[in-house]
């Protein structure tokens, strides 16, 4: 099997804390994989270090067929290159509609100018219609995100996510603030996204997991303390002394 | 089928006809047409604050749209300014210069002239040469392009080294009055090619038009302001309508989110940050043959925060918001400043509005930004009904914004 991203040995420290300790994680090009792990594990570290916004004091990150090192790009070219990333914290730009929202993520050419002359398309407008139906928020479009509720703006994030047509995507705690109808739409969304692309997600809720059906990786004070199908690591003397155990 | 850019944002028309009316209403009440209920004056006034609208709108779009508090916009003003004033002063002096030379006996040569008109203009400062800055000032179209190329550069080169090394915030602030300061200390000193202290005058001159007087002249301006402003709204009302506008809010509310979409976010920032720059001293050409002097004095670090001030005032984040503040503000200004306001004695101490005018400006940005963000135009926001939407009830999310008690149990 081939792999879309590969890091290896990576650590990083805060002020003489090591948040990332000689971490190692692979992931194929059209696969799911859930991060569980306790609270201050690294997970949301492990995300900023892919996606360029921690840089690691030691350590490897490969991406796709050529094997280039996300290490040495700014943010937005690693975006470029298809990784995108949903935040722990909703991040939707409050001020502006949804319907602009989901423009601005459709994947399009970044430059300045290309988007100063930009003219949006009718196929560009359905394709957000498409989305918003896709995330339920269809009869939102004109409102201003702000106004959301919490679950709404985690989907509108996550309707961003896909808008960008990512080969990776980093969703971090998506299911936060949902009702358990919303949960399992959610859950929908990602293992449909998951049949052609990578997708990458860190959630506390063992329910949720389990129904993303895929392998698990357990992490532990900055490294991997068990991988394998939700079942075995939840089997894990290890795991269940650190994180099931509490 | 897209709407037309026009009938999506109708503020456009109507900031348009109120410019228009207001230009063909001094015009008729002009002393050049006759009637003089405006003084020359007072529509050299009403010109130059059209020339301040303008440069309030660079100023929103940087900071009220773009969310960089630049304060140094002021610098790329009076930069315009000088390119301009260069060539009305070269041009001016050689006519008086080539007319006074025209009894002599023998014709004067190129030399004895170009010494002359040196002479003049340099006598001041203890010289008669032309410095290298000079280089271009015979010719209007280069001076022309320098009022564009001077400004777009600074503002290229310092804001490539600024937003390179992600200099942000209060620190971005605190830079471009650094470089305002920098180049008024530098345009003080006398070698500096422009006078020093003396700055550029006699601009009110137009070269080679002797023939028209003040009255007519003055005209001439206030439409070219009208002009160049009308179409300063339009340019900038149609970066921030469509895409990029959103783009450059994005980077205003969350500047790491729009990077993590994949935008090159310092790359906007210095189209902005050019951008502007071009238009604020595109403004200030505009503005100083009204005002008929520049001198170092007018790049002061404290005129750019005033700009900042116009524009909180007026409204950020809404053009016509940056039009009225810094009208609004620049011409009670000028007013209270002015004299002609009588001071009143309260007993003891009698109040000078020229002193008092300052602190009264100064409470009222803070009471602006304390209590109403929005600044007049948020005024129209209360006309036309637009408004937040009124939450109330407990936070049920854990964050704001999210649904509230009362809305969720209904
Ligand atoms: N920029 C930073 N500076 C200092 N310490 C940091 C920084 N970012 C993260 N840390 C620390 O690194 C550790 C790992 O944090 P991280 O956010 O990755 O945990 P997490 O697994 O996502 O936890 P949670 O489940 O609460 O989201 C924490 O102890 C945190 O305090
Ligand atoms: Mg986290």
């Amino acid at each position: 099997m081939t792999t879309l991203l590969e890091v290896s040995g990576v650590s990083v420290s805060f002020d003489g804390f090591r948040a990332i300790n000689n971490l190692s994680f692979q992931i194929g090009p059209a696969e799911m994989r859930a991060i569980i792990g306790p609270n201050g594990a690294g997970k949301t570290t492990f995300m900023d270090i892919i996606t360029g916004k921690t840089r690691p004091d030691e350590g490897r990150v490969i991406w796709g067929e050529r094997s280039v090192s996300l290490l040495k790009m700014s943010e937005e070219k690693i975006a470029q290159a298809g990784v995108g990333r949903k935040f722990q914290r909703p991040t939707v730009f409050e001020d502006q509609s949804v319907f602009d929202n989901l423009l601005l993520a459709l994947k399009k050419d970044r430059s300045p100018l290309s988007v100063l002359f930009y003219r949006r398309s009718a196929r560009d407008r359905d394709k957000v219609q498409d989305l918003a139906a896709e995330i339920g928020l269809s009869d939102q479009l004109s409102r201003k995100s702000g106004e959301l509720s919490h679950g709404q703006k985690q989907w509108l994030e996550i309707g961003m996510l896909l808008a960008q047509e990512p080969r990776l995507l980093l969703v971090d705690e998506p299911a936060a603030g949902m009702t358990p109808e919303e949960r399992e739409h959610t859950t929908g969304i990602l293992v449909e996204a998951a049949k052609t692309r990578a997708v990458v997600v860190v959630e506390h809720d063992m329910e949720f997991v389990r129904r993303l059906n895929c392998k698990v990786t357990v992490l532990h004070e900055g490294s991997v303390l068990a991988e394998g199908s939700l079942d075995h690591v939840t089997k894990n003397q290890d795991v269940i002394d650190v994180y099931l155990g509490r | 089928m897209e709407r037309s850019f026009i009938f999506r944002n109708p503020s456009v028309l109507i900031f348009l006809g109120c410019l228009a009316l207001f230009t063909l209403g001094v015009t008729m009440m002009s002393e050049a047409a006759g009637s003089g209920l405006i003084s020359t004056s007072f529509v050299k006034t009403l010109g130059k604050t059209l020339c301040l609208c303008l440069v309030a709108i660079a100023m929103d779009l940087v900071w009220g749209y773009c969310g960089i508090l630049s304060l140094g916009h002021f610098a790329f003003f009076g930069l315009g300014g000088y390119m301009i004033g260069m060539w009305l002063m070269y041009a001016r002096t050689r006519d008086i210069v080539v007319a006074s030379l025209a009894n002599a006996a023998i014709p004067p040569t190129d030399q004895e002239i170009s010494d002359a008109i040196g002479n003049q203009i340099f006598g001041v400062v203890g010289s008669a040469e032309f410095p290298l800055v000079w280089a271009f000032s015979s010719s209007l179209t280069m001076q022309l392009a320098l009022v564009i190329l001077v400004p777009g550069l600074l503002a290229l080169v310092f804001g490539w080294l600024a937003f390179r090394s992600r200099v942000t915030g209060v620190y971005l602030s605190i830079l471009t009055q650094a470089m305002t300061l920098a180049l008024a200390l530098y345009l003080f000193q006398n070698d500096s090619g422009l006078r020093g202290n003396n700055g550029l005058s006699g601009l009110q001159n137009i070269p080679g038009a002797d023939a028209v007087p003040q009255s007519v002249m003055s005209l001439w301006f206030l439409w070219a302001s009208a002009l160049a402003l009308g179409l300063g709204y339009l340019l900038a009302a149609w970066v921030v309508s469509g895409k990029f506008g959103s783009v450059i809010r994005g980077i205003r509310d969350d500047e790491a989110r729009v990077r993590f979409l994949g935008y090159p976010v310092e790359s906007f920032k210095l189209f902005i940050f050019v951008l502007t720059a071009i238009i604020a001293g595109i403004a200030g050409a505009l503005y100083y043959p009204q005002a008929g002097i520049i001198n170092p004095a007018e790049v002061a670090p404290i005129a750019s925060i005033y700009l900042a001030v116009w524009v909180a005032i007026g409204g950020r984040g809404r053009l016509y918001g940056a039009v009225i503040g810094a009208a609004f503000v620049s011409l009670v200004s000028s007013w209270f400043t002015g004299g002609q306001v009588p001071g009143f004695s309260l007993g003891a101490y009698t109040v000078n509005w020229v002193d008092w005018w300052q602190v009264i400006l100064g409470l009222s940005f803070v009471m602006v930004t304390l209590f109403a963000p929005k600044g007049i135009g948020g005024l129209v926001d209360l006309m036309t009904g637009a408004r937040a939407p009124d939450r109330h009830g407990a936070d049920l999310g854990p964050d704001k914004g999210s649904l509230q008690e009362q809305e969720a149990t209904q």
